[in-house]
């Protein structure tokens, strides 16, 4: 018979959890596997709250396993590893995000981009190797195989550096896959929200022409005077679209709705591409015509592999890139929950794991 | 006749006068052979889907009366005193276009498919206001800058259909790279375009699979036009043993059709062309197109240095469209039977034997 979640390994582990689809979190007592030679054990200072948490625990997509524990945007402090381990020590600040195992021999994988592993471990609702279910990290500590850890810059507050680890590799990879790292070119964000306001910011880190492109009128004034984006346009303003019609050489499409399309792929210049990295729960509508007269694609990326995800950070390190952040109490998490689901929070809220969540 | 006298020089074809699509004799002019002119008496001209689709007004922008062809080849009779390429007696083919802005960032790039102002070969107003009467005549008037070289060795009736399906289909598999000797390239569809598409990606080293709903195509594909598989797309247990095989698939089909298992056949990194235009948005399902990081594109033609880079490739390694000749008073029938699919794979207007303007 399976053992229960907190007789499964032999650490014990207090973390958060939604038993159902209700979504409601409360506290859970599971456990964790001992540190085994190639790992590196956690303990969770923040943990950002992502929608993707939100979409699992409500079951959106249909694949989630109860209990869940959720969180891929941990920032804490290295207490163990293993004997096979050199690139951490005790102490260590580390990040941990969406992935915590691949098969590691796929071509795939050799390409370092175990995010595209037929076999991915995803760090909560996934299946470790030994067939346990991987929980994330809203709890107090996680055993991760060293592989999956990311160093995390001295320089980079834990706090607002934490949606890094999921938001700012969601935008950066595509963004340099893609091609969207030209200096001049000029960069649509679609949806200002915890990726969107990411997307900003490293879009004019790369020296592009950024415009912000939402539903919400209201966030012109911070779009431009606090994330620095060149222009914004209102998508359901018929007038300000058709005035940005075929003016943008790329859109990164962060909005995690059913939207439509056509509006923003007649935004895009001859060859331009929209990359969506948001994920509605429904097929959303492509109009075929617009991409054949102009040779456009809608493209969609998910994630990076470690490798390229290390590489974001340091680049969000010399670049001084972090996340706006609204910080939380665990206990909070409930309220953050609704008011995510509202698009009320500018722009990701971080949990406050080492000084909140407590038995 | 206002079309009649138009312009100083007599021109006879068949039109269409009303959205009926019924097309029937007409008599027209067309202009004097201008300095940068080639003049060329029609030999054949090629049935393209889209002809159907605009006598019938399908796309909303039609002009009566409207005289289609966009496959055109044929013999020089005269060149103006500006014309470098051609002289008198040269074969040569007119495609889509006769016109551009020849200043514009795509036409400098030899992308006058592009340009904001380009010409269609028909239904559309040239630079001096008249409109634009296509190949189903006797003689056409383009600027050299439009009209291409036919070689030698290509005959001319199953050539001309390179013309617009063979640009269709060269232009992306070179632009989305699916012309490497060893990758795996879908063809949905075995059409006009379809066919044209298998022998260019075979000519080019790469594995072809065509995917159809018809059964009965396979053993066409497979032994004539040198398919190495075929997969009928309502097969679900083929289907499914295919997923993630294909480093590109380029779709023709127009029809409205499911995008979902095409996206399902492609790898990671893959990507699905449409080069068939249906009128109404299709389903897009962004999970897949995430989680495998795929895209969706689309592309129309091509620009005249590459139409002419196609030409001489199929002469280089004999390729030409398979077709069925016909005369000119079968027009109407073929136009039925064309709608319904029954062609392998293009009808071809036998114009010079049997156009006469006392038909």
């Amino acid at each position: 018979m399976a053992k229960s979640p907190k007789e499964e390994h032999p650490q014990k582990v207090f973390g958060w959890a939604a038993r159902d689809s209700s979504g409601s979190l409360s506290p859970f007592h599971f456990s964790r596997r001992e540190n085994a030679d190639g790992d590196v054990t956690i303990k969770v200072l923040y943990c950002g709250v992502c929608h993707s948490d939100l979409h699992f625990v409500k079951n959106e997509w249909g694949i989630t396993n109860y209990p869940i524990v959720p969180g891929h945007e941990m920032v804490g402090v290295v207490t163990k590893t293993g004997k096979s381990v050199t690139k951490f020590k005790e102490g260590d600040r580390v990040g941990v995000g969406v992935i915590v195992g691949s098969c590691n021999a796929c071509e795939t994988c050799q390409q370092d981009l175990e995010n595209y592993c037929p076999k991915v471990i995803f760090t909560y609702n996934s299946h470790n190797h030994d067939k346990t279910k991987t929980y994330g990290g809203y709890s107090d500590m996680i055993v991760v195989d060293h592989c999956f850890v990311l160093r995390f810059p001295d320089n980079l507050p834990p706090d607002s550096g934490a949606p890094l680890l999921c938001a700012g590799i969601t935008v950066y990879s595509p963004m340099k896959y893609y091609g969207m790292t030209e200096p001049g070119k000029h960069l649509g964000v679609a949806g200002l929200g915890g990726l969107g306001h990411i997307a900003v910011k490293i879009g004019k880190a790369f020296g592009l022409k950024v415009t912000v492109i939402s539903t919400s009128p209201a966030k012109e004034d911070e779009a431009i005077k606090r994330l620095g984006a060149d222009s914004f346009v209102v998508s359901t303003d018929p007038a300000q679209v058709k005035a940005a019609m075929g003016t943008m050489d790329y859109i990164i499409d962060t909005v995690a709705a059913v939207h439509a399309l056509a509006p923003l792929i007649g935004l895009l210049k001859l060859n331009g591409k929209l990359v969506t990295v948001g994920l509605p729960n429904k097929p959303l509508e492509l109009p075929i015509f617009p991409l054949v007269l102009g040779r456009k694609l809608v493209g969609g990326s998910d994630i990076g592999g470690i490798k390229e995800t290390q590489e974001m950070l340091d680049f969000c390190a010399k670049h001084n890139i972090t996340s706006e952040i609204e910080l939380i109490k665990m206990d909070y998490i409930n309220t953050a929950m609704e008011r995510l689901a509202k698009s009320d929070v500018r722009y990701r809220f971080v949990i406050d794991v080492g000084n909140s969540l407590s038995q | 006749m206002y079309n009649e006298q138009e312009h100083p020089r007599k021109a006879f074809g068949w039109a269409a006068r009303d959205s009926s699509g019924v097309l029937s004799p007409f008599s027209f002019s067309r202009r004097e052979t201008g300095e940068k002119d080639v003049t060329f008496k029609v030999l054949y001209c090629g049935i393209c889907h889209s002809d159907l689709h605009m006598v019938k007004n399908e796309w909303g922008f039609s002009t009566y009366p409207l005289v289609p062809g966009h496959e055109i080849v044929g013999e020089v009779t005269e060149v103006g005193s500006n014309v470098q390429k051609f002289k008198v007696g040269d074969k040569v083919g007119v495609g889509c276009i006769v016109g551009a802005c020849r200043s514009c960032d795509s036409c400098t790039d030899h992308l006058e498919n592009y340009c904001p102002k380009q010409i269609l070969t028909y239904s559309a107003k040239y630079y001096d206001g008249t409109t634009t009467y296509g190949g189903y005549s006797d003689i056409m008037v383009a600027d050299e800058h439009f009209v291409l070289r036919i070689p030698d060795n290509l005959p001319l009736d199953c050539a001309a259909p390179l013309l617009c399906a063979g640009i269709t289909t060269y232009s992306p598999l070179r632009y989305f790279g699916l012309d490497k000797p060893g990758m795996h390239v879908g063809v949905v569809g075995l059409g006009g375009l379809g066919h044209v598409a298998v022998k260019f990606a075979k000519a080019m080293g790469v594995k072809v699979t065509v995917i159809s709903t018809s059964p009965n195509k396979k053993e066409e594909a497979v032994k004539h036009l040198g398919a190495d598989s075929f997969l009928v797309s309502r097969d679900q247990d083929k289907m499914q043993a295919a997923i993630g095989t294909m480093d590109g698939i380029i779709d023709t089909v127009s029809a409205q059709h499911p995008l979902l298992p095409l996206i399902g056949l492609l790898k990671s990194h893959g990507k699905l062309v449409m080069v068939g235009a249906p009128e109404k948005p299709l389903e897009l399902p962004v999970f897949p197109l995430l989680m495998g990081r795929k895209m969706v594109a689309g592309s129309g033609i091509g620009g005249m240095k590459e139409t002419q880079e196609m030409i001489d490739f199929a002469a280089k390694h004999n390729i030409t469209a398979d077709i069925e000749v016909i005369p000119i008073d079968y027009l109407n029938t073929a136009m039925e039977r064309l709608a319904k699919a029954d062609v392998r794979y293009r009808f071809v207007i036998d114009i010079g034997n049997t156009l006469k303007a006392s038909s």
